[in-house]
C-alpha cells in the first residue's frame, strides 16, 4: 500500500498488476462516486478476486480518490474482509456462545489436527482455509460450520473429520475426471 | 390442499433445501391438487426441518425432523389422510409449549410466504400503514407507540415513542429512518428470523416510523453473514414498490417513502447507533461521543432514527390491534413480548416469543423443555457479551427490563444461552472478553486494553496459573473499563466478569487457590489418573495415548505418568470400564 495518497513515482492510473483491474470497471462506474460506498465496493472486489489483494486496494483508492491508508483502515477493520486468498474449500466454523458452549472448541481441535492448519491458514495443497468466525446465527444446531455456503450442524469431532475427508476425496475425484 | 416447507436459514441448514427438492420431484410426478410453498422459521429450531400440511378446509397439521424419505408418506397424508408414523407429527408436549408463547412480533414468521407479498397482503398486510396515512398525523402515530409502551428491543430498552417524537421535532431535511439488523450478539439470530420469516412486516414498521419522524428515506443495515435475510428483503422491497407501497405519494397520501439496503461487514461495534452511522457512510466502524444524538446530527449530518428490527416488526400489530392491546401484555414497566433465541444445553432449542412477565424458570422448564440430559442447571446467560449470567437460585426472576439488570445482566437483544453443570464459569467469562477484545473499536484505550488485560489475567486462571490479587485486579479493571469507555461495548464489556464473579465467586478461588476447575472443564487444571480397582488391564487406554503416557500390561494395573500426560482425555474415553478418573 502507498503512504503517500497515490501521489508517489508511480502514477495510480498506471498501476500495473497481476490481476484483471478491468473487471472492477462495472463496479467502480457505479459506485465509485457515491459517497458512503467504500464498505459496498470492497465486498464487491472481494466477491470477484476472492480475497482483497493490496493491488486491487491501491486502485480502489486511485480509482475514487479515497486515501489509500482510508481503504487499508476499513478492510482491515471488518472481519468479512480478507487480505489473503483462501482455499478452495472456506470452512467457517461458528465460535458463537451456544456453539461454544456445546463444544465448539472439540471441533476446531479436530479440524486442526485433520489438516494441520490453525486458525486464517490455508493448507499447502490450497484446498481448506479454516476461519473462526463470531456467529452463523443456527444456533439450535450448534455446533455447526459453513463450507463454501453449505452449513454442517451437529457435528462431532468425527463427523467432523468425516466430512472433511469426504470433500478431499470428492476433490480428487473431480481432479482426475478432468485430466482424463 | 398446500404443502409448506419451512425455510428459514436454520431450516435450510437442518436439509429442508433437500427436503423442498424432493417434494418438487414427488409432486411433479402426480397430478394431485397440491401446491408446494415455502415459509420462514417457526421457531421449533429442535424439530427442523418443519413441513406443514393445510388440508381443504386450511386446517394444518405439522410434521417435524423431516426427510426426504418421508416425503411420499406426507403426500400420502395430504391426499388420503392415511395417518403417518408415530413420531413424525408434532407431539402434543411440543403443541403445548408453543401455545404458551405470545407471537407478536413473530405472527407471521412460519405461516407466510415470505417471498410473495400477497400473502402478506392476504392476512391485512399493508393495512396499519394505510391507517396510519389516512386517519393519523405523525403526532397522533407517535401518540399511539407512546400508549403501547414500546422499548427498543436491541437492548438498551429506550421508548420507542421518544426517539420518534426526538426526530419528528428536527427541523432539518431530509430525514433518515433506518433499521439495525447487524445483530451481532454471537448466540442470537431473532431478528434473522424475523427478517428471512416476514420481511413486509419489518418493511412496514419502518414507514409508519418514517411517516411519524418526517423521513422519505429508509436504510437496513444488515449483517453480510445472513445472505438469506439479505435476498428476502430486497425481493421484498421489489415487491412493494411493483405494488405502489413505496416510492412517490404512497397510497394517495402525499407521502414519499423509498427503502434500500446497506450490507454490513462484520464488526460487532456496529450495533451502536454512532458506530452504525459511520458506517453507513463508508468509514471505519467507530463510535462519537453523544451529543449531538443521531435523531439531530445522524447519516450524513442529518436526523436520523435507528431502531432494531424486532421493535419495528411490533409496529404494524400494534397500529392494527391498538397500543392499548399491547399495553395490555407485559409487566407495568415492560409492556408486550419479547422474542428469545433459547440455545446451549437445552432440550427444545429454538426461537420463543413470550409476554414480558413470564419467569425465567417458566421459560427455560414449560417452554424449553429443561436442561439436555437432564443435567443440572447451572446459569442462563443474556445479552450476549454485553450481558452476564444469571444463577439457578434467581430462575424465578421475572423477564422484564428491570428485573434482569437487577441481575447485573441485561436483557439484551433476546440472547439466552442455558448452560449445565459442565460449564466452568470462568472459561464462559474468558470466552466474552475474548470476543469483546476482538471486536473493540480501539478507540478508547480503557476499552483496547483494558479487556486485553482482563483477557490475559482470566486466560491465565483457566490455565492454572492464576496469582493471589487476581480477582481483585479484575474488579478493579472493570469498574475502569466501564468508566472509560465512550460507547456500550466498553461499558458492557465488564458484565460477564462481574457477573459470574458474584454468583460464581468459589469457582475463580478453585482455579487460582485450589487449581482445580470444579466444572471439569478447563483441560490444564485436570489430572486423570486410573482406578486400580476398576482397571481390567485390557491396554485400549495406553493404545490409544498420544503421548505414551499410560504403562501397564495384563498383569499390572495401568498408570498415568503425569509428567508426560497434555489432558487429552483420550483414555477417559475410549476405557470400557469407567476406570479413569478425572480431578
Amino acid at each position: 500500500m502507498q503512504c503517500c495518497g497515490g501521489q508517489g513515482p508511480q502514477a495510480p492510473n498506471e498501476i500495473t498488476s497481476n490481476f484483471d483491474l478491468n473487471l472492477l470497471a462495472p463496479v467502480l462506474k457505479k459506485y465509485g462516486q457515491k459517497p458512503g460506498s467504500l464498505i459496498t465496493i470492497l465486498q464487491k472486489a472481494q466477491e470477484i478476486y476472492g480475497y482483497l489483494p493490496m493491488d486491487v486496494l491501491d486502485y480502489i483508492a486511485a480509482q475514487t480518490g479515497i486515501k489509500p491508508p482510508n481503504v487499508y483502515g476499513v478492510a482491515t477493520f471488518y472481519t468479512q474482509f480478507r487480505l489473503n486468498p483462501v482455499g478452495e474449500y472456506l470452512i467457517m466454523l461458528c465460535m458463537g456462545t451456544a456453539c461454544h458452549v456445546n463444544g465448539a472448541g472439540a471441533i476446531e481441535d479436530a479440524i486442526c489436527d485433520e489438516l494441520k492448519i490453525q486458525d486464517g491458514e490455508t493448507t499447502a495443497d490450497n484446498l481448506f482455509t479454516l476461519n473462526n468466525v463470531a456467529c452463523l446465527g443456527c444456533c439450535s444446531l450448534s455446533p455447526v460450520m459453513m463450507i463454501n455456503g453449505e452449513t454442517y450442524a451437529k457435528l462431532t469431532p468425527e463427523k467432523t473429520r468425516k466430512i472433511l475427508r469426504d470433500l478431499r476425496k470428492q476433490h480428487q475425484q473431480q481432479e482426475k475426471e478432468a485430466t482424463s | 390442499m398446500r404443502i409448506v416447507v419451512g425455510q428459514g436459514s436454520c431450516g435450510i441448514a437442518a436439509g429442508a433445501g433437500k427436503v423442498s427438492v424432493a417434494f418438487q420431484e414427488a409432486l411433479s410426478q402426480t397430478d394431485a391438487p397440491v401446491s408446494l410453498e415455502l415459509t420462514g422459521c417457526c421457531g421449533t429450531c429442535y424439530l427442523e426441518p418443519v413441513v406443514d400440511v393445510y388440508d381443504s378446509h386450511h386446517e394444518k397439521t405439522t410434521f417435524v425432523l423431516v426427510t426426504p424419505e418421508m416425503v411420499d408418506e406426507i403426500i400420502d397424508f395430504t391426499l388420503t389422510g392415511k395417518q403417518p408414523a408415530a413420531g413424525h407429527l408434532m407431539s402434543e408436549e411440543d403443541l403445548t409449549a408453543q401455545a404458551k408463547q405470545k407471537k407478536v412480533a413473530l405472527r407471521n414468521a412460519g405461516s407466510i410466504n415470505p417471498e410473495d407479498i400477497n400473502d402478506y397482503l392476504a392476512i391485512d398486510g399493508y393495512k396499519a400503514i394505510e391507517k396510519a396515512l389516512k386517519t393519523m398525523t405523525p403526532v397522533q402515530v407517535i401518540e399511539e407507540i407512546k400508549i403501547s409502551g414500546l422499548r427498543g428491543r436491541g437492548g438498551a430498552g429506550f421508548p420507542t415513542w421518544f426517539k420518534w417524537n426526538a426526530a419528528y421535532q428536527q427541523k432539518e431535511t431530509p430525514k433518515y429512518m433506518v433499521c439495525n439488523a447487524d445483530e451481532g450478539d454471537p448466540g442470537a439470530f431473532m431478528d434473522r428470523s424475523i427478517l428471512e420469516g416476514d420481511p413486509h412486516g419489518v418493511i412496514e414498521g419502518m414507514m409508519i416510523g418514517g411517516y411519524a419522524m418526517g423521513a422519505s428515506e429508509g436504510i437496513f443495515y444488515v449483517r453480510a453473514e445472513y445472505p438469506l435475510a439479505i435476498k428476502r428483503l430486497e425481493k421484498a422491497i421489489e415487491q412493494a414498490r411493483e405494488k405502489g407501497l413505496l416510492g412517490k405519494n404512497i397510497m394517495d397520501s402525499g407521502f414519499d417513502f423509498d427503502l434500500w439496503i446497506k450490507a454490513g461487514a462484520g464488526a460487532f461495534v456496529c450495533g451502536e447507533e454512532t458506530a452504525l452511522i459511520a458506517s453507513l457512510e463508508g468509514e471505519r466502524g467507530m463510535p462519537r461521543l453523544k451529543p449531538p444524538f443521531p435523531a439531530q446530527k445522524g447519516f450524513w449530518q442529518k436526523p436520523t432514527n435507528i431502531n432494531n428490527v424486532e421493535t419495528l416488526a411490533n409496529v404494524p400489530w400494534i397500529f392494527r390491534n391498538g397500543g392499548a392491546a399491547f399495553a395490555a401484555m407485559g409487566t407495568e414497566k415492560s409492556k408486550g413480548t419479547k422474542v428469545f433465541a433459547l440455545t446451549g444445553k437445552i432440550k427444545k432449542g429454538g426461537l420463543v416469543e413470550i409476554p414480558m412477565g413470564l419467569t425465567l424458570r417458566e421459560v427455560i422448564y414449560d417452554i424449553g423443555g429443561g436442561i439436555l440430559d437432564d443435567k443440572g442447571f447451572k446459569a442462563v446467560q443474556m445479552g450476549g457479551p454485553s450481558g452476564g449470567c444469571i444463577p439457578a437460585h434467581l430462575l424465578d426472576t421475572p423477564v422484564d427490563y428491570e428485573s434482569i439488570t437487577q441481575t447485573g445482566a441485561i436483557m439484551g437483544s433476546g440472547g439466552m444461552v442455558v448452560m449445565d453443570e459442565t460449564t466452568c464459569m470462568v472459561e464462559m467469562a474468558r470466552f466474552f472478553l475474548d470476543f469483546t477484545r476482538k471486536e473493540s473499536c480501539g478507540k478508547c484505550i480503557h476499552c483496547r486494553m483494558g479487556t486485553k488485560r482482563m483477557l490475559e489475567i482470566l486466560t491465565r486462571i483457566t490455565e492454572g496459573k492464576g496469582k493471589d490479587g487476581d480477582i481483585e485486579l479484575l474488579e478493579e479493571l472493570c469498574e475502569r473499563v466501564k468508566e472509560g469507555s465512550l460507547c456500550a461495548l466498553g461499558g458492557t464489556a465488564p458484565n460477564p466478569v462481574l457477573t459470574t464473579l458474584k454468583y460464581f465467586r468459589h469457582e475463580y478461588e478453585a482455579h487460582i487457590h485450589d487449581r482445580k476447575c470444579p466444572s471439569h472443564q478447563c483441560k490444564q487444571l485436570l489430572t486423570y489418573t486410573i482406578s486400580e480397582t476398576a482397571c481390567k488391564k485390557c491396554g485400549i487406554c495406553a493404545k490409544n495415548c498420544p503421548t505414551d503416557a499410560i504403562t501397564g500390561s495384563k498383569t499390572e494395573v495401568y498408570v498415568i505418568d503425569q509428567a508426560l500426560c497434555i489432558q487429552c482425555g483420550k483414555c477417559k474415553t475410549v476405557c470400557p470400564f469407567k476406570a479413569v478418573d478425572v480431578d
